[in-house]
């Protein structure tokens, strides 16, 4: 818990200093943020490397593996179309079509504003960048409270990069080949799903 | 995404490698915390350096943000249940 406020911290510094130019324009967040994932999945390699239990893991979880990518697809599909009664400005198809970002921001959102234009892009990037952060400060409670997969799903495609390493905090590195596997599949979905969709 | 995979399998070997020293094993988790920070500073970063995003914050940011709850929300559940149905027994 914590931890969970250092990391909103931080986020919360970093879009200062973006908002007030507190750095210049030369350094690239996006650049420095590619850096530094790179450095933390190499890390992150080395906790689960080190782990005796993952291939055990593997071995027992078989062609199971595959529900879990499948019930996230599921899931956000359902969630995104509970929003959709809610909000008159958005079609089912568009509310579909964001969340099959399953927060994968770069991607969905420049195949969104091609296909259905600015705002809807807009919405598709925000929203993408907001599964990361809502999977990077609630993984513990999400792993508390309904089990080791919970922050996983919550991560969907991010969660074989960007949000691997909190989630093998949270549940054990010995969990990190199923998350792999889970962010993987959800990846290569979002080219095919985003523009069947709309 | 190429690197992604080569980053990640270079550090799985280092971490094969090292299995059986646990002080540099604990200090690889030390760092990890310390790059988790840094990577969500320069999130931040770049969200708050893009002009559009933060022009369009407080009109589009509610329904993203809430159109992204439910996403999240229906995505834990449905994992949740699938865990209960198929995953029992551990």
């Amino acid at each position: 818990m914590k931890n969970t406020l250092v990391i909103l911290l931080f986020f919360a510094a970093g879009l200062l200093a973006g908002i007030f130019s507190l750095f210049p324009e030369s350094l690239s967040g996006e650049q420095m943020t590619l850096y530094v994932l790179y450095l933390l999945l190499f890390l992150v390699g080395i906790g689960v490397g080190a782990n005796k239990d993952t291939l055990k893991l593997l071995r027992s979880v078989n062609l199971r593996i595959f529900l879990i990518p499948l019930s996230v697809i599921i899931g956000t599909f359902l969630g995104t179309m509970v929003y959709s009664w809610f909000d008159e400005t958005l079609t089912l198809r568009e509310c579909w079509a964001v969340g099959s970002g399953f927060g994968y921001y770069s991607l969905s959102s420049v195949l969104i504003k091609e296909i259905a234009g600015e705002s809807l892009g807009v919405i598709a990037l925000l929203s993408n960048i907001i599964r990361e952060i809502i999977t990077l400060l609630l993984a513990p409670v999400l792993s508390r409270l309904f089990g080791h997969f919970a922050p996983i799903s919550a991560g969907g495609a991010t969660s074989m990069d960007t949000t691997l390493p909190i989630i093998t905090r949270s549940t054990g590195t010995e969990y990190a080949a199923v998350s792999v596997f889970s962010g993987l599949v959800l990846t290569l979905l979002v080219p095919f799903l985003v523009p069947l969709i709309l | 995404m190429v690197l992604v995979i080569a980053f990640l399998i270079g550090g799985i070997l280092t971490g094969y490698l090292i299995r059986n020293h646990r002080r540099l094993i604990v200090v690889a988790s030390r760092l990890t915390d310390g790059a988790i920070f840094l990577l969500l500073f320069f999130l931040g970063l770049s969200v708050g350096m893009n002009q559009q995003v933060v022009s369009s914050f407080s009109s589009i940011g509610l329904q993203s943000f809430f159109i992204t709850l439910l996403a999240v929300l229906g995505s834990v559940l449905v994992t949740f249940l699938f865990h209960h149905l198929f995953f029992r027994k551990r």
